[in-house]
């Protein structure tokens, strides 16, 4: 990946909008009323040097809308699920902390951050880990790395609407800020919608929504042959 | 609807702080606070999708640099708690007598495992749905002015909730007549 220090990680250009997403996997106990799952926390930031609009300070209302989009693309696809991530049942389960940072702010934030993650997730081997009978302390095995377990394949297509006339495909900065509102939709490989995120600005009748949804769904797979060749092209072997 | 409830209240058009005035525009600000605990991730996303609503249809061109504040407060929540704000939200962008460009209503549809489609879910019906689409729908020609989903559905499964949606929305423009009846009229 990347970043050479964390357990995945992927760097993704759309157009002028760069976005690194780092994961690193730590161990903890699960929670009391979900003993066999694990966790995925992602946290989106948008540093000030991305865009002159962002000031440096805690995380701005972009910053945690997009955060709250992502973990809502992860839960409702599935692309992970949880149960994968628990090593023993009530005592040890991975956590993976899934950091997405902006490096350049031009525009369509949402749908670079979710090919940033799709790709770090897949490029995350967790190594192997037991728990000693006896002593009750867990063994971590470096040297045997596993992939994750990565179920569904989401991709997110944004628009940019103007008075329900035009729809712009991923659009640039200054085209966003144009914009009177924007509509982002997650596929999975079988085409069903995984999120349906318009929020606010102009209306949008039931058909324009629908001719976003089929862009949507012919655009993942153009997507998914991408990340398939990049992903064979840097496994070793 | 049922049991949830959310105050709603409104404030301005008043004079913005220097920082937050648009030269052109209304600057609408919107905060939710949950029944227990401080607002969160959840809370921020919430009000985004609630102040852009509220921005495609509030006419801000007519009070430049002056600031709009929404603040909502969750008093108890029983499934379709985002509907419910959307609701508020409207009556209070009524009440308060701000221009605006049409009324909206929100309406929660939940997808249930066997395929069923049902229209303000309580809490209950919202956990074993297999996903809930919340819209929100605007009185002037019907269209869809916010979508938001929560777990995964079929196109076609999406379209139909989205015609459930429009159909309801009928039922909550009526509601908000009665009410503004009731209110104005001399009693």
């Amino acid at each position: 990946g990347s970043i050479t220090t964390a357990d995945g990680s992927a760097l993704v250009k759309l157009g002028n909008t760069t976005v690194i997403c780092g994961v690193k996997a730590e161990l903890a106990a699960p929670a009391v009323d979900s003993a066999n799952k694990g966790y995925i926390v992602p946290n989106v930031e948008l540093p000030s040097l991305c865009a002159e609009r962002f000031r440096s300070g805690p995380p701005g209302e972009e910053a945690q809308a997009a955060s709250q989009f992502i973990a809502d693309v992860i839960e409702n696809s599935q692309m992970i699920v949880k149960e994968d991530l628990c090593i023993a049942n009530g005592k040890l389960a991975w956590v993976l902390y899934c950091d997405i940072i902006c490096l350049d702010y031009d525009g369509n934030l949402l749908d670079a951050s979710v090919f940033a993650l799709l790709a770090a997730l897949k490029n995350v081997e967790l190594p192997l880990v037991t728990i000693n009978e006896e002593t009750g302390l867990s063994e971590v095995n470096l040297k045997q790395k596993n992939p994750l377990i990565i179920r569904k394949h989401p991709a997110a297509t944004s628009f940019a609407i103007f008075d329900d006339t035009l729809l712009i495909v991923d659009p640039t900065a200054e085209e966003e800020d144009l914009a009177t509102g924007t509509v982002t939709i997650v596929t999975d490989e079988e085409g069903r919608l995984c999120s349906v995120h318009k929020p606010g600005g102009s209306p949008l009748t039931g058909a324009k929504l629908q001719d976003c949804i089929t862009r949507a769904i012919t655009r993942h797979k153009e997507v998914k042959k991408l990340i398939d060749k990049v992903i064979k092209s840097i496994t070793p072997k | 609807p049922g049991d949830t409830s959310v105050l709603a209240g409104l404030y301005g058009p008043a004079e913005a702080k220097l920082s937050k005035e648009l030269p052109d525009r209304a600057a609408l600000e919107v905060l939710l606070r949950p029944k227990v605990g401080l607002p969160g991730v959840l809370e921020r996303s919430r009000e985004q999708l609630l102040r852009q609503t509220c921005e495609a249809v509030v006419l801000g061109v007519l009070h430049p640099r002056t600031a709009i504040s929404l603040v909502l407060q969750v008093l108890s929540d029983a499934g379709s708690l985002l509907s419910c704000c959307l609701n508020a939200a409207c009556m209070a962008l009524l009440d308060a007598g701000l221009p605006l460009a049409a009324l909206f209503c929100g309406v929660t549809c939940a997808l249930q495992p066997d395929g069923t489609i049902l229209l303000d879910p309580t809490a209950r019906q919202e956990q074993e749905a297999r996903a809930i689409l919340t819209f929100a729908i605007a009185s002037s020609d019907r269209k869809v002015l916010m979508a938001t989903t929560k777990g995964s559905c079929s196109v076609e499964e999406m379209q139909q909730c989205l015609a459930a949606a429009q159909r309801a929305a009928s039922t909550v423009f009526q509601f908000y007549r009665d009410s503004v009846r009731r209110r104005y009229s001399k009693s």
